[in-house]
């Protein structure tokens, strides 16, 4: 199948400054992917080379199979992030979402039967049907995240993009927008976001890209989130936790042990996967770096909390007993 | 009855009364874009712009409207690209490239000694001085100006509210920008002799900011400004008329008043209206 957005060797930067490096990557059609990666990684920066307000310094991007977005037949929804909104910004729900239908509703100013109609339909698909006169700054947060899909949504994209969507908005709403944003993706739209939110991902996104700067993996996230790869990308200690089928990452405050992380451990079995030197090569792994772990507990060093003593992260680090 | 229509005996009354209401309504047009864009200061820089300008079309023997649009043109669009293109915030590009231009043609009057231009209706306005012909310029390129914002409505909104997002939805907003760059340095040129160089700015920014205080659409904040614009500007002629002050700075001043109103009653709006849901708690 032809990818419907297609990286190929993708570098771009600031001035003399490099953000992004050697990125080759496929968004096949129907596929739920998210960058992860630190602040700084290039993940907005990739977003919008994909989304083509950027352009690269090196290599070729596809969208549609197309080089020129003018001329490509694919439709981009694009969602930014909230931070990035002007909420003081004289601006209704439906004026707001109406944008998005720029290019299709013809060259009068008001919106047609048809812009309407679709209007209607979005608002009330999302759960916000009857705020349409209401100004965007007096919604809640989820709402307000909803408006901006609505917009993306209503000119029936091929291709829809959220940068941070979980990014400012509670935990119930993130979960609400997450299991809408899987619904859609069902119904075989193609999805690509980026978060910080690592155990969102884990939870929710069936495949990530690890990013700082370069590709470092990419993967369903229960074979590439592992210690060695997030350590690799975060620059930081990671700890990488399996409980009950549930994957956790956390990151390991400098000089504190595993205990201050998880000081009442949940009954339950529980695997601790910690960088170690038992590296098992893998396909996630992009080449140059390739000597990372899946974090199957039939390979890797794991620590079973509910039988042995929990150790300290040092002594799992194997710096110190 | 017979007093309010006293003045309009008078030609000159009738030109300017004219020509004022249509600028203040194209003032409170444009200034609608010009606030949200966060570029207030853009009216007061341009003008002064225009001035250099002015001084270049006169030396060169040029058409005025001509000369000076295209100098206007040049530093909008000059601005607009320093924006985009640098990590300089526009209100600084504006200090730069306005007061060069500014600074140009200060040169070259004191360079040319026999220099004789009247420099008053330039920086204040001259209404006594509009003429029927100034008038029917007035009128076509505001209607000029009106059109083409009827049917770019919504890429310049989409454009104003988030540029780069836009871009994305297929507006082609450096057309969009270079095109309102046009659009502003049209209507200071015609907005020039009625207010003055010195007076445009505030014609530009204060209808729109009263809009912006009475409501929170964006369709209505334009239809409000323009109607501010343009009534401010049919009684600051009159103001102008009987308390014999100049016409830019009675326009000018009316709509200060008139902003001052609206603030205070949208503060004791949002007073009353956060004790009642204090009351409700």
């Amino acid at each position: 199948m032809e990818p419907l957005v297609e990286l190929k060797h993708v570098a771009f930067g600031y001035g003399a400054q490099p953000v992004l490096e050697d990125i080759s990557l496929h968004i096949h059609p129907g596929q739920f992917a998210a960058l992860v990666g630190p602040s700084g990684a290039g993940k907005t920066s990739l977003l919008k080379l994909i989304l083509g307000t950027l352009q690269p310094t090196q290599g070729q991007i596809l969208i549609g199979g197309q080089s020129d977005r003018s001329r490509s037949p694919a439709q981009v929804g694009y969602v930014p992030q909230l931070e990035a909104v002007d909420w003081n910004f004289p601006v209704t729900v439906g004026e707001a979402v109406l944008m998005g239908r720029v290019r299709r509703s013809g060259i009068w100013p008001w919106a047609t039967a048809e812009d309407k109609r679709r209007l209607r339909d979005i608002l009330e698909q999302l759960g916000i049907g009857g705020l349409a006169g209401r100004h965007i700054r007096d919604l809640s947060g989820g709402q307000q995240q909803r408006v901006f899909l609505a917009r993306a949504l209503i000119c029936q994209p091929d291709l829809l993009v959220l940068d941070e969507p979980t990014t400012g908005v509670d935990i119930r709403n993130a979960e609400t927008l997450l299991h809408l944003l899987a619904e859609l993706n069902n119904a075989g739209m193609t999805i690509l976001i980026t978060t910080h939110d690592l155990n969102t991902a884990a939870a929710h996104l069936p495949w990530v890209v690890c990013l700082n700067r370069r590709v470092i993996a990419e993967g369903p996230p229960e074979e590439i989130f592992t210690t060695e790869i997030l350590n690799e990308t975060y620059q930081g200690d990671m700890l990488v936790i399996r409980q009950d089928g549930m994957l956790f990452v956390q990151q390991k405050p400098h000089g504190h042990t595993y205990h201050d992380i998880i000081p009442h451990p949940v009954p339950g079995e529980m695997h601790v996967d910690h960088a170690h030197t038992d590296h098992v090569p893998t396909d996630h792994v992009h080449t140059d770096h390739a000597h990372a772990d899946h974090v199957h507990t039939d390979h890797v060093l794991t620590d079973h909390v509910h039988t042995d003593p929990i150790p300290t992260m040092e002594a799992a680090d194997g710096r110190s007993a | 009855m017979a007093g309010l229509l006293e003045p309009f005996q008078f030609e000159f009354f009738r030109n300017g009364t004219l020509a004022a209401v249509v600028v203040g309504g194209l003032c409170g047009l444009i200034g609608v874009y010009i606030v949200l864009r966060g570029m207030s200061y853009i009216g007061h820089g341009l003008s002064h712009a225009i001035f250099g300008g002015a001084v270049v079309t006169y030396l060169l023997s040029i058409n005025f409207y001509l000369g000076a649009g295209l100098w206007g043109f040049i530093a909008a669009v000059l601005i607009n690209q320093t924006v985009r293109r640098t990590k300089i915030n526009a209100d600084a590009a504006i200090g730069v490239i306005t007061t060069a231009s500014f600074a140009t043609g200060v040169a070259l009057i004191s360079r040319t000694r026999h220099f004789n231009l009247n420099f008053d209706a330039a920086l204040f306005g001259n209404i006594l001085g509009v003429s029927q012909s100034d008038v029917w310029v007035v009128v076509g390129v505001s209607a000029l100006i009106a059109i083409t914002i009827f049917f770019m409505y919504k890429q310049l909104l989409f454009t104003t509210f988030q540029a780069e997002v836009a871009e994305v939805y297929g507006v082609k907003t450096q057309w969009v920008d270079t095109l309102f760059a046009l659009i502003l340095a049209a209507t200071l040129i015609v907005s020039m002799q009625i207010l003055g160089v010195t007076l445009i700015a505030a014609a530009l920014i204060i209808p729109a900011i009263t809009a912006r205080l009475l409501t929170d659409s964006f369709n209505r904040m334009g239809v409000i400004s323009i109607i501010v614009g343009a009534l401010t500007g049919l009684l600051g002629m009159y103001l102008s008329y009987y308390m014999d002050i100049a016409s830019g700075a009675s326009i000018v001043l009316l709509q200060a008043v008139v902003f001052t109103v609206v603030l205070l009653i949208s503060s004791l709006r949002k007073t009353a209206s956060r004790r009642l849901v204090q009351t409700d708690v």
